[in-house]
């Protein structure tokens, strides 16, 4: 691999070639008749995985580590844990 | 429907459910991409910055572990200088890098004067390292280095009073936040870049591997840390500690023990046998720094 000089990085978000997802042992599903799009979840995802759509927030699986952070703090239970099967 | 770019990518390296990547993400969306970062050895550059990639699309500059005060220092001076008057800098740094190892960098950000947001990450110990302790971890904490035992209660010292001792540099603003409250935290982040001089922010971010949880209580922990009282969310404009803003006020405060019980890192404190007197020492610490900040207490 060739360093850059000063090993400046010019590949800003370049992260993201890195698929998280497979950390995961729990997966959130999320339930939009339940959901009342106070995007909380967006929010408090560490990931940033969580983004706004029309019908409700949509999760990216691919980066998406499992930790119930949003299962856990959504105040409609609009979201549930299942296990993961791959 | 309009979705702003995150400005901290995903597929960084982050423990599942760790607060750090939160507390990032609500500061940058908040600063915006006009944004110059510097960052110094810790959780936060571990996790985000693994060569060849890097979560950030802010630029960034990583420094050693002292000196994320003084690199941004430098980029404020130059950016002055170009006349970019606009662009923020925000130095961030974990706690070891604040309450320990970059003291004498910060202390001397502070005194210059520069414009800068300086930004503590406090998980209250080193642990990408493997949760040594430092002076930030609050007594009666078990560390690896700071171990429970038949002899030992743990971490036998106080916290580190990081905010008054920034605040005593007489700086425009001083202030705690954390995740549990977005609104207070980016309304802190806004008053801080707005100033003209050097801020500084603690945030407190709770550790699932370090404090010993599971990942989804985050959160909730850091909510708990407020309501018990342990970590008071307050601001300060100036350096006269009598002029403390507090910002958050529980209706009811509840015992510190509903905090300490979650995490595995105060386990000793209940088993065997339960440590009434360690307890009491650190509730009676909480009621004491109310009663300082002038805040009453009723139950």
């Amino acid at each position: 691999m060739k360093i850059t000089i000063g090993a400046i990085n010019d590949k800003p978000g370049s992260s993201k070639n890195y698929k998280t997802g497979s950390w995961r042992t729990l997966k959130p599903v999320i339930n939009l008749e339940k959901c009342k799009k106070c995007w909380l979840c967006k929010q408090l995802c560490p990931e940033g995985c969580i983004t706004k759509k029309e019908e409700g927030p949509q999760i990216n699986y691919d980066y998406c580590k499992g930790c119930g952070i949003c299962a856990h703090e959504c105040t409609f239970d609009a979201i549930i844990m299942e296990l993961e099967e791959r | 429907m309009t979705e702003e770019k995150e400005l901290f990518a995903c597929g960084h390296r982050a423990c599942a459910g760790c607060s750090e990547p939160i507390a990032v993400r609500m500061i940058l969306e908040e600063a915006g991409p006009n944004t110059i970062g510097t960052i110094c050895t810790g959780c936060l550059e571990v996790v985000s910055t693994g060569w060849p990639e890097t979560a950030w699309e802010i630029p960034l500059i990583h420094a050693a572990f002292e000196n994320s005060a003084s690199v941004a220092s430098g980029v404020e001076v130059a950016l002055r200088q170009l006349g970019r008057d606009d662009t923020h800098v925000i130095a961030f740094a974990g706690d070891g890098g604040t309450f320990d190892i970059g003291l004498q960098a910060l202390s001397g950000m502070l005194e210059r004067g520069h414009k800068i947001l300086y930004v503590c990450l406090d998980n209250e110990a080193y642990m990408n390292t493997g949760i040594q302790r430092c002076s930030s971890t609050p007594l009666g904490t078990s560390t690896t280095t700071s171990p429970a035992g038949t002899y030992s209660i743990g971490e036998d010292r106080q916290k580190k009073p990081i905010g008054a001792i920034c605040a005593a540099h007489c700086i425009p603003y001083t202030a705690t936040a954390t995740i549990a409250y977005p609104q207070d935290l980016k309304k802190k982040v806004r008053k801080a870049l707005a100033v003209n001089g050097p801020s500084f922010l603690h945030v407190l971010v709770p550790c699932p591997t370090g404090w010993r949880f599971s990942s989804e209580e985050t959160v909730e922990l850091a909510r708990l840390a407020v309501e018990t009282g342990i970590f008071v969310l307050w601001e300060l404009e100036g350096g006269n500690l009598q002029n403390i803003k507090v910002t958050k006020k529980p209706k009811t405060w509840r015992p510190v023990e509903d905090y300490l019980k979650q995490q595995g890192r105060y386990k000793h404190l209940f088993k065997p046998k339960k440590r009434q007197d360690v307890i009491e020492k650190i509730q009676q610490d909480v009621d004491q720094k109310l009663i300082e900040l002038g805040i009453t207490k009723e139950t």
